[in-house]
């Protein structure tokens, strides 16, 4: 096999994300239009029947989530997509595949809420996502990229944690992130192994007992033991924390932001650096499980944590847990599909700055 | 376990098929969903077909049926087994695949599902059982039950202007071209029981021509729903039920096709 990556091609986040997961050995994608990620659906319906794939268009999210729950318990690498009001309609299904601990990615190209809302990024979604979303005690695997460079690596990663924890993973973009056009490397056909899946419906052969996949457990007793199992999956996953930090290291404001107001704060971040302002920037990259530790950790060395996010204020909620009463935690939110803009992030890292009055050099 | 029967001799001519487990059935006396799933599990075995058979269980009083059947099996939220079976025969292309529903997992929440899975031909094998009422929840009004009938939720009987008709969702899917054979058999008494047989078998062997969804609708009792014995039972689906919801072919396939 060649070991030269290939050239770097210009492609839409929602493409770059579809033809990484058929190089990451999808098998089956099932979905159902929405903005802004139809273009996933459409890029799979091109390409998977000429390359071997199942590609379908359901009559639903609700029928999308249930074809993937069938073809994950069947032990296939299986996907869907959809934006926010579409992933609503999923949580029942995730519900139940976090429960029968069935591997699946699940991407949310997310957009303002709530109801229907608008067809513009936000990062409205987060405690959906982060929190389970659906009835239950579990939680997904989340993801969250800032570059369309992410949106493809990420796939893989998705699939790699799904299947090793048999846990849905869920890859939580934006509409900007998802329709932006970026330079991508994208990684090569058949990098990631499949992995044994014994416990598949695959049909029962006279060698083994049969295989059933279920999440009902009538007695507590029972329940309760499946749930201690996925707590104890859940506490094993925090070792795949992973997060990106940016001058931190004589950070005085510490923000915290991820995805595509990442992005926008570390532009912000950069001009208040001209103006003297130190300030750092700590980008979770898993959601779940979240970098409280690093978090915690960062805030000892700073004076004031500033979380910035496209919605009312999710994330900063984890944040304060985070950093647990030792600093105080601004926060700098626009909603409803409204992009904040690099000044006025600067904006706010200046009102922090003044507030404590960090001498400026 | 086997439970050891002394035959001194004599042959045996009845017996559990392979493909069902020890664990005894949880259903009423009298209920149809044994004789049901005993037929199903007949036809693989005899079939040969117990290694490349996958089935979805619903929500419903079949919720349990993979610690019946021997056979690999997945359990679906409510409604959505034909869209989790769609998945498995999506992936699997080449295995047996059957969802099996009652009257409210099919007919009411997971509407949308049959009809797209059907409309869609998926080369499956549904299984639907009409007791005309929920029975897991205690007996509340089902799309299916009659004008008239009384139930937890209906206590008046079913009146059409505050709850509509009865749904004959088999005629339904007997209309859609994704449809392949669609039949409404019973299983009360010697003869229905040997033509439910012949149906899944029949159902079965069609799924192998990959010419669309099979559908067989048993029309069934619910003793303890319908607050009766099981005798009153099912001369009362005799006298109410049949004559609502007629046995027989209503889709066969075109002779010709059928022999490809
Ligand atoms: C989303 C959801 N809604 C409601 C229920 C409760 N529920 C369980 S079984 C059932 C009705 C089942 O009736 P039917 O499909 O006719 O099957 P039967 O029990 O009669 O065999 C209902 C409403 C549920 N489990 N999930």
């Amino acid at each position: 096999m060649s070991t030269e990556p290939e050239k770097p091609r210009m492609m839409k986040g929602n493409e770059a994300l579809a033809e990484a997961a058929i190089r990451a050995g999808l098998q089956a994608y099932f979905g159902y239009p929405i903005t802004p990620q139809s273009e996933i659906l459409e890029y799979f319906t091109v390409e998977m029947p000429k390359r071997g794939g199942v590609a379908l268009q359901a009559e639903s999210e609700l029928a999308a989530i249930n074809m993937v729950y069938g073809a994950a318990a069947a032990g296939a690498r299986a996907m869907t997509s959809s934006s926010s009001p579409g992933i609503s309609l999923m949580q029942e299904g995730l519900s139940y595949m976090a429960s029968a601990q069935l591997p699946c990615l699940v991407v949310n190209v997310s957009r303002g809420g709530p109801g229907l809302g608008t067809i513009q990024p936000a990062q409205s979604d987060y405690f959906q996502a982060t929190k389970g979303g659906g009835h239950g005690d579990y939680h997904l695997i989340v993801l969250a990229p800032s570059t369309v460079q992410e949106m493809a690596d990420f796939v893989f990663d998705a699939f790699r944690l799904a299947e090793r924890y048999r846990n849905p993973a869920m890859i939580l973009a934006d509409g900007a992130l998802g329709q932006m056009m970026e330079k991508v490397v994208l990684p090569p056909e058949g990098s990631l192994p499949r992995t044994e899946k014994p416990w598949a419906t695959t049909g029962k052969p006279p060698w083994r007992e049969r295989n059933y996949i279920t999440s009902l457990y009538i007695e507590p007793d029972e329940m309760e033991g499946i749930n201690l199992q996925l707590q104890k999956k859940y506490a094993e996953m925090q070792k795949e924390v992973r997060y990106q930090e940016v001058d931190t290291d004589d950070a005085e404001i510490l923000v915290v932001a991820f995805g595509l107001a990442a992005r926008i704060a570390q532009n912000a971040m950069e001009q208040a650096r001209e103006r003297g302002i130190k300030v750092g920037l700590l980008r979770p990259i898993t959601l779940y499980p979240f970098p409280h530790e690093a978090i915690g950790n960062l805030t000892r060395n700073v004076v004031s944590v500033l979380v910035v996010e496209m919605n009312a204020g999710q994330m900063v909620e984890d944040v304060r847990l985070a950093v647990n009463g030792r600093r105080p935690v601004h926060f700098k939110g626009r909603m409803g599909g409204v992009i904040p803009s690099p000044e006025e992030v600067l904006e706010a890292i200046e009102s922090v700055a003044e507030s404590y009055r960090i001498p400026q050099e | 376990m086997e439970i050891p029967v002394a035959t001194n001799g004599m042959e045996v001519v009845y017996r559990k098929p392979s493909t069902l487990t020890e664990t005894p059935f949880h259903y009423c006396p009298g209920c149809g969903h044994g004789v049901a799933h005993r037929l199903l599990m007949e036809v693989v075995e005899e079939m040969g077909i117990q290694e490349k058979t996958i089935g979805v269980a619903p929500v419903g009083c079949s919720v349990f049926a993979y610690h019946y059947m021997n056979i690999d099996m997945q359990e679906a939220a409510h409604g959505r087994a034909c869209a989790v079976a769609t998945g498995i025969k999506r992936v699997m292309p080449d295995r047996f695949v059957f969802s099996y529903q009652g009257d409210g997992d099919l007919a009411a929440i997971g509407t949308g599902e049959t009809i797209h899975t059907v409309n869609r031909g998926e080369n499956i094998l549904v299984v639907f059982i009409n007791n005309a009422i929920y029975g897991m929840t205690g007996g509340q009004m089902a799309p299916t039950t009659l004008l008239g009938m009384v139930t937890s939720t209906t206590p008046y009987g079913r009146e059409q202007p505050v709850m509509g008709f009865p749904l004959k969702i088999t005629d339904l899917i007997a209309q859609l071209p994704g449809s392949y054979y669609v039949t409404r058999q019973a299983v009360h008494t010697p003869a229905t029981v040997r033509k439910t047989k012949k149906a899944f078998r029949t159902a079965f062997e069609y799924q192998q021509h990959k010419k669309g969804t099979c559908f067989v609708e048993v029309v069934s009792n619910c003793p303890s729903g319908w607050k009766m014995t099981p005798v009153e039972s099912n001369e009362w689906m005799e006298k109410n039920m049949f004559p609502a919801y007629p046995l027989g072919d209503l889709k066969v396939p075109h002779p010709i096709l059928s022999q490809v």
